[in-house]
């Protein structure tokens, strides 16, 4: 079975952000990376995956030269090979556009299953890996919970509103988008992140991929919420202006 | 329990590749995800976290830094930032990391028979065996080639006398390193748990590494047969070849406890409210220890830095070992107490890691060479002057 994985780079968590100066997207000066959480628990759904019915674990990523250290750690988790679409400046762009990458680079690995987080931790759009299922022809699944196959067959559990779940089966090749924390984690071994060295990673471009490096709509500009201070006043005799601070301390402010 | 995001105040980050960054990644992932949650635990009861030990191994702790018999097969600078991060959780579990790697593991590779190898490295190297080291006497520390434990030819074999002391892992190892006098110097030889005549037996009363074992070995008669000498470990240098090792990840790891008390006391200067509702963090006094202390550690960390770049070019010296674990020890002390110090009384219990932090380094301050031992090699080296008598 050829499992394919899409991993996306994201800022670590708890890290402190900014607008960059361009306004385009986060000021990246003093960031560290890691791979998206939900990311990573798609990685190690594919790594149980081929444990359980052998085959291949392909990762791929888009994204610029710092996004090698995301595929290292994943090679080194356990992955076989990856395939590095090197491009700047994706976070400004639509997801469509960064689904036909990731897609043209899925069709030419012509995989059994492609795993991808549910969502990313920055841009949280949630609708990627969906787009790629769409470009690909595949069926799909979203928040998937449990992944196992029988009989040539994905029995996937879905996770719906309410404590609800989903059971479907769906015939492969399939994307799924996986939720986070559905399974544990592991480390990368000190072996791991040796071996890792010598696993391939094939790094292409858009050209190479037969993709327009252009985006259908880009960020134009990230800001902050500004704040703004207001001040009110009541009107009134002292009574009614006690009367109505009061109110407003507890139904808007909710101080009381 | 927020993971920790280490200390970086020079962007000494850019100095280490993706494959080093990596490594401490996984090494401190796991203190903050195995280590931390239990280790106060331990040392409170006193008692080392053995459950820990096959994890070590699965993930490529011990031995990093060898080559083959599944070994992880490090650089000397990921040796370091493994060993850094384990101290940060504890000194205790980084003495068991350094002697399963640097004391019994690295001379059985060195001096040993393939043989040897085959038998213990790999086990060792899982965790499934743990090893001691054996050569501090209870009237020879500071001066191991007085040592008076005997090792006598008997026919194929040895027999041992004498008593080893401040052994770390003593009760809990399968096999021991140990040195003895024999008629042609200092030798090592390998005694196996079992074997007559030899018995162990575990110090107590520690207020210091108290998440570690530390154990006496008793040799009466013990018999073991020719082919558990060490054939290469011949004179006290093989011996202190391994302290060397062991010294070395002990320079880096020393670092790590230090980052631990700075940051929680950073943390806590800033939370901290005193006078009018302010952060005591904006009192200069306050500041200027905090200053200090990043000061200190970044310089520390500097240093091991080259020493791990020299080790690993082949050209690491003795007296720049006795540099690195003699600085970085007094270092790391200083800013316990410090750090300590800025929490007032909250900083004496439990709920912060400095105190254990300080009791564990009043140990790593004079254990594997003591401080006035590293300042006289560093002296001899500048003077060309031994002073040790």
């Amino acid at each position: 079975m050829k499992i394919l994985v899409a991993v996306k780079q994201v800022a670590s968590r708890d890290s402190a952000l900014k607008p960059a100066a361009d306004g385009r997207w986060i000021d990246e000066s003093d960031l560290t990376y890691e791979i998206n959480e939900p990311d990573a628990y798609a990685l190690e759904s594919g790594l149980q995956l081929k444990e359980q019915h052998g085959g291949e674990v392909v990762v791929v990523a888009a994204g610029p030269a710092r996004v090698s250290s995301s595929i290292r750690e994943a090679l080194a988790k356990g992955a076989d090979r990856a395939i590095h679409i090197e491009q700047d400046g994706l976070d400004a762009w639509d997801s469509l556009s960064l689904a036909r990458l990731l897609a043209a680079a899925a069709r030419s690995e012509s995989p059994d299953v492609v795993l991808t987080g549910l969502q990313s931790d920055d841009a949280g759009r949630g609708e990627t890996g969906v787009m790629m299922a769409e470009l690909l022809g595949m069926a799909h699944a979203t928040i998937a919970m449990k992944i196992d196959v029988e009989g040539g067959v994905l029995k996937v559990k879905r996770e719906l509103e309410g404590g609800w779940f989903q059971d479907l089966n769906l015939p492969m090749p399939a994307l799924l988008a996986v939720q986070s924390g559905i399974n544990k984690l592991r480390y990368a071994t000190l072996m791991g992140i040796k071996k890792a060295r010598t696993k391939e990673v094939k790094v292409m471009t858009a050209a190479d991929l037969g993709v327009e490096a252009a985006p259908l709509a880009i960020l134009e500009r990230l800001a902050l919420p500004v704040k703004k201070k207001q001040g009110e006043m009541i009107e009134g005799t002292p009574k009614e202006q006690a009367a109505r601070l009061i109110e407003k301390l507890r139904f808007e402010a909710r101080a009381i | 329990m927020p993971s920790f995001r280490g200390v970086d105040y020079l962007n000494i980050d850019l100095m280490l590749s993706e494959e080093e960054l990596l490594v401490r990644q996984t090494a401190r992932q796991f203190v903050d995800e195995e280590v931390a949650p239990v280790i106060k635990d331990c040392f409170n009861e006193g008692r080392f976290p053995s459950q820990l030990i096959r994890k070590m191994g699965e993930l490529g702790f011990l031995g990093a830094n060898l080559t083959g018999y599944g070994c992880a097969e490090l650089s000397n600078v990921e040796y370091g930032l493994v060993m850094q991060e384990i101290e940060r959780g504890d000194s205790g579990l980084r003495s068991f990391a350094s002697v399963q790697g640097a004391l019994v593991m690295y001379p059985i590779h060195t001096f040993g028979t393939d043989a040897q190898k085959e038998k213990w490295l790999p086990r060792l190297q899982s965790g499934d065996a743990v090893g001691c080291f054996g050569l501090t006497e209870p009237g020879f520390g500071s001066n191991p080639g007085g040592m008076t434990t005997t090792a006598k030819q008997d026919g194929a074999g040895w027999v041992l006398n004498g008593e080893k002391t401040w052994i770390t892992n003593g009760t809990a190892a399968d096999v021991a390193v140990v040195w003895a006098r024999t008629d042609e110097g200092i030798r090592g030889f390998l005694v196996e748990k079992g074997m007559a005549g030899y018995t162990t037996s575990d110090i107590h009363g520690k207020l210091s590494m108290r998440a570690s074992v530390t154990s006496s070995l008793m040799f009466s008669d013990c018999r073991i047969p020719g082919e558990n000498v060490l054939p290469g470990a011949k004179g006290l240098k093989a011996a202190l070849m391994c302290l060397s090792q062991a010294r070395y990840g002990i320079g880096w790891g020393v670092v790590g406890a230090a980052m631990d008390c700075y940051e929680a006391a950073r943390q806590y200067t800033i939370e901290r409210k005193q006078f009018d509702n302010k952060p005591i963090a904006s009192h200069q006094l306050v500041q200027a220890k905090l200053a200090w202390m990043v000061s200190e550690i970044t310089k520390a960390q500097l240093l091991a830095m080259q020493c791990g770049r020299l080790k690993d070019m082949g050209k690491l010296e003795a007296a720049h070992i006795s540099m690195l674990k003699g600085n970085n020890t007094a270092m790391a002390l200083d800013v316990a107490r410090t750090a300590r110090d800025l929490l007032g009384a909250n900083g004496i219990t439990d709920d912060y890691p400095m105190m254990r932090h300080m009791a564990n380094l009043e140990s790593v301050k004079t254990y594997e060479g003591t401080d006035h031992i590293h300042t006289l090699v560093i002296g001899e080296r500048v003077t060309g002057i031994p002073a040790y008598k």
